[in-house]
């Protein structure tokens, strides 16, 4: 058995018009947080949905060693995740939450949960119907990290929430929840957010995995130079993925692989953001 | 609890990834308690409405009678009560007095048939409770997207779904019939306060154990046989709920109509030998109608029950039991339980949220 938590090979899964998963292969080792980013379509949530085995597809999956389509119910004592916002029933209240998810998982730790709750405005009594966007995610947040669970999967979990919360989110993630023998995989569009409590990265178009790479990685095969308006052409026959203007004269490029010395040449050099990256990754994906 | 929180919350401090031990679940009993939590309105607060306000019905009605009754005592100046005169009102302890025991079991028989109509409301409302609750068990959840919520725990749909089938063929039914024995003790209350009015005793009238036990334990015993007859009720609408895309209420009544219409049509045509109207009765109305306790009438064997009889709640219960022995119980639970099986499958896959 390999030490892998997510291994796919050649994931396949079309829609009535749309091919949503088109050969995608990757592999997640244990003990990192993933992002997995991509334009709207590309297919993410397809493939979270195939990992969490609530979807029929073909290929090959094996998600801590077990097929999420026939040992699902296994599986999900071991891996937990948070859809999107707003999917705990509206109904419930912060008390019959804590108890149901006690009493149906057994990694769950209510005290652990309750001291997550402390000083929130959750009080037990409180209905979901009556929370905030903001107050929904926390308490799902606070019933999610209270699992001991092997694989954390998160599809924009922090959509449509405010700033504040969207920091406290991630924070709590990193300080409270992760630990070398947890695997985080994560998707959503606000990169920047992300990209500094990421370890790796996939970017992922058309059903296909376009780059799958550790984050420290990232700076020895990108660069990006400030390049002076007289060096243009120069910098130009380096064939850069990407480049944009700055005002006053300067061009922004993107290099793939490039010489590190024959770019320092050309300009003040540094490691692209995510943002940049993607942006270069994806050019002409709505075309 | 608040000093092993605290040592908790040292511990966590150096980040020692603090294992969970396993602990044991009880998966089937929060299933049960969550259904009962979201439908806390319809399997508990309903039938108490409406047996309340049946109830607030017979309060006026007596109140009405009483009223009447001592305008014509006052306006005659008395009641002729087997030659006798009662003046001042109605002396019941006279009436029990001079009846014959044949006379005194057909009131006590008819008593008791008063008494059980206290339970009707409720048991009606729970008929329309477990129809609505069917249909939406499967789908709001879907609609809401609440149902990832409860994918992302360790649950199978197939506890799931028996878990809603439990509540709907059990748990509703055994919550409406305790709220109808209540009904039945609040409604003899009030009837004693009228007994005791005029002069009779509510004990020996009333309170017999002819009456309320026998009534109470029938209609206890009555939830199994409504159990196995909702099976393909329930089912359906279950079925209907985890398939339809939307409105799965339409969905549930129109194809077994349409198909009855169908079959009704090539009956006019004398195209098969389809017998429409067994059809319509046999199908149709179990599938819409078996969840209304009450609607196995039709197939009960009522040869037991003797007319001038009613109180006779053995022989009622042979007969309500006597549905048991019909192919048509056993058979629509077999379908009932394919049709649950099916909704277990169509949660297991579908993929529309």
């Amino acid at each position: 058995m390999t030490n892998f938590v997510v291994s796919a090979r050649g994931l396949r899964k079309a829609y009535k018009n749309k091919v949503a998963l088109d050969g995608t292969t990757f592999e997640i080792p244990a003990g990192r947080i993933v992002g997995l980013i991509g334009p709207n379509g590309a297919g993410k949530t397809t493939a979270l949905k195939a990992i969490l085995g609530l979807i029929p597809f073909d290929g090959d999956l094996k998600v801590l060693g077990k097929d999420p389509r026939t040992q699902r119910d296994a599986l999900m004592n071991d891996v937990c995740f948070i859809a999107d916002v707003a999917v705990l029933p509206r109904w419930i209240t912060v008390a019959q939450a804590i108890e149901f998810v006690a009493g149906v998982h057994p990694r769950f730790d209510a005290a652990k949960c309750h001291r997550f709750l402390e000083g929130t405005q959750l009080k037990p009594g409180l209905k979901v119907r009556e929370m905030s966007k903001g107050m929904i995610v926390q308490l799902h947040l606070a019933l999610v990290m209270a699992i001991d669970a092997k694989l954390l999967v998160l599809d924009e979990p922090t959509l449509g929430l405010d700033i504040l919360y969207r920091k406290q989110f991630y924070q709590r993630l990193l300080e409270d929840y992760f630990d070398e023998d947890k695997t985080i995989v994560v998707t959503t569009h606000q990169v920047e957010e992300i990209e500094h409590i990421l370890t790796d990265v996939m970017f992922i178009r058309d059903g296909k995995v376009v780059l799958d790479a550790a984050m420290d990685s990232l700076g020895e095969r990108y660069a990006e130079v400030l390049v002076n308006a007289d060096r243009l052409d120069a910098a130009r026959a380096l064939k850069p993925i990407d480049e944009r203007s700055l005002p006053f004269g300067k061009t922004v490029m993107l290099f793939d692989g490039a010489d590190p010395a024959r770019l320092a040449a050309l300009g003040e050099t540094r490691t692209p953001g995510l943002a940049d990256l993607f942006v270069a990754t994806m050019k002409g994906t709505y075309a | 609890m608040n000093a092993r929180t605290d040592i908790d919350g040292l511990d966590a401090a150096p980040r020692a990834p603090a294992r969970t031990l396993p602990h044991p679940t009880h998966k089937l009993k929060l299933l049960l308690k969550r259904e009962f939590w979201e439908h806390r309105g319809g399997f508990f607060w309903a039938p108490i409405w409406a047996g309340g306000i049946s109830l607030v019905f017979t309060l006026m009605a007596l109140v009405m009678a009483e009223v009447g009754l001592r305008r014509t005592v006052t306006e005659r100046g008395g009641i002729q009560v087997d030659g006798q005169v009662v003046v001042n009102g109605l002396d019941l302890s006279l009436v029990t007095d001079k009846m014959s025991p044949e006379d005194l079991q057909k009131l006590a028989d008819g008593i008791s048939l008063s008494t059980a109509t206290a339970m009707v409301w409720p048991l009606l409302v729970l008929g329309f409770v477990v129809f609505f609750y069917c249909l939406g068990s499967l789908y709001d959840e879907r609609k809401d997207r609440s149902v990832l919520f409860w994918k992302s725990l360790p649950v199978s749909d197939r506890d799931t779904v028996l878990s809603k089938a439990a509540s709907a063929l059990l748990v509703a039914p055994a919550l409406a019939v305790a709220v109808g024995i209540a009904c039945m003790i609040a409604f003899l209350l009030v009837l004693s306060v009228f007994v005791l009015i005029h002069h009779g005793n509510p004990f020996a009238l009333l309170w017999s154990p002819g009456n309320l036990l026998a009534n109470a334990g029938m209609a206890i015993a009555t939830i199994p046989v409504y159990a196995l007859w909702a099976l393909p009720s329930v089912g359906w609408l279950m079925l209907c709920s985890a398939w339809a895309r939307s409105k799965p209420f339409l969905w549930a009544i129109m194809l077994p109509v349409f198909a009855g219409v169908f079959i009704s049509w090539f009956d006019l045509l004398h195209l098969f030998d389809l017998q429409s109207s067994w059809f319509w009765k046999h199908v149709v109305a179990h599938l819409l109608g078996g969840v209304f306790p009450g609607s196995w009438l039709g197939a009960m064997d009522l040869e037991g029950l003797n007319a001038s009889r009613l109180g006779d709640h053995l022989a009622a219960l042979k007969a309500v039991y006597s549905v048991l022995a019909t192919p048509q119980l056993w058979v629509g639970a077999v379908a009932g339980v394919a049709m649950l099986a099916a909704s277990v499958r169509l949660r297991r896959w579908r993929d529309d949220n």
